[in-house]
């Protein structure tokens, strides 16, 4: 894959700022517009610019196919797993009380931080899979 | 100020899909297809639904634009001359039209804040949301707490819909099969 090398250039620049941006919409998403759907977004969009850019082998280097797709179900896991260690600790599915007794609003923030990350995981590696998937059956 | 951008964005939004319908090259659609996700996005944040437009962007311009890029990189970048005659798919598109056009007449108007969407449930949410779970983005309380269960759905649905793709596109090629082939494709370059 022969391309401009201003191309190359500014990708490689982008990468760096676009994963960083990817986990401020994942961590800030209390806060601001975001959540781990969008960053998971994000952070495939990121890999994918890579690939396009170097190669979908070199993209296969850095996050190999094995690994995405042992994320896809991974990812739900982490969710459904909340859910039920908090029925295991005396409360309902999901219901993120258990999770620390001292405060409510804790308890609250430490779940749904849990649970953002179940969603971050799934989808990016879903994203990256479907990419790889298409990707590698052109060649 | 705001309904003016919003006709602007909207007629942008028509004319981007007049082209969708005009052109024959399959590349400059999907630039257009990308083109109309980012004008959808500024609408909604124009709507105030930051959320909601962040996803738009990233996901209808981002992914889909490169999906669809990749697929016309297997495939020819010309439209084919359409077989049939476009009557029958422009009176079903027409009747969904005028059905959608008859449903917006029952709506309450734009922006009301007494409508029922705004008075029961959804106003709890914006009171509690800071008290109840120190969330004040209450897009977030929403979908991650209180509705936990529907955001479990949902991720089960990404699941399940990447799963179906990998089954589909792979058709029986194992994953050692088809690591074999990329290092015999690797070794000559």
């Amino acid at each position: 894959m022969r391309l401009d090398v201003v191309l190359r250039v500014v990708t490689k620049l982008m990468l760096p700022f676009m994963l960083v941006f990817a986990i401020y919409v994942q961590f800030h998403g209390d806060y601001g517009p975001g959540g781990g759907f969008q960053a998971g977004v994000i952070a495939a969009a990121a890999l994918i610019l890579y690939a396009l850019m170097f190669g979908l082998s070199a993209a296969m280097r850095v996050v190999p196919t094995w690994l995405v797709e042992k994320m896809i179900p991974i990812g739900v896991m982490i969710y459904a797993g909340t859910g039920v260690v908090s029925m295991f600790l005396h409360e309902n599915f999901l219901d993120y009380d258990a999770l620390n007794h001292h405060s409510h609003v804790h308890a609250q923030e430490w779940g749904v931080f849990i649970v953002e990350v179940g969603v971050f995981v799934t989808v990016s590696s879903t994203m990256i899979a479907i990419f790889y998937a298409f990707g590698g059956r052109g060649r | 100020m705001e309904s003016f951008i919003n006709m602007i964005l909207l007629t942008l939004l028509a004319v981007v899909t007049l082209g969708v319908v005009r052109l024959r090259n399959l590349f400059a659609v999907v630039i257009l297809g990308g083109i109309y996700s980012f004008l959808m996005a500024s609408v909604l944040i124009v709507l105030d639904a930051v959320d909601v437009s962040m996803t738009e962007a990233s996901v209808g311009a981002g992914i889909s634009t490169v999906l669809m890029l990749t697929v016309l990189y297997m495939t020819r970048v010309e439209e084919a001359k359409p077989v049939h005659t476009p009557i029958l798919p422009l009176f079903v598109a027409g009747v969904t039209g005028a059905v959608l056009v008859y449903g917006t007449w029952g709506l309450p108007a734009f922006g009301l804040s007494d409508t029922p969407i705004n008075t029961h449930v959804g106003m709890r949410y914006m009171e509690l949301s800071v008290p109840d779970t120190g969330i004040p983005n209450v897009v977030t309380s929403v979908l991650a707490s209180y509705r936990g269960f529907d955001t479990l759905g949902e991720t089960t649905v990404v699941f399940t819909a990447g799963i179906g793709v990998l089954l589909l596109l792979r058709r029986g090629v194992s994953l050692a099969r088809l690591r074999r082939k990329q290092q015999e494709e690797e070794k000559p370059s």
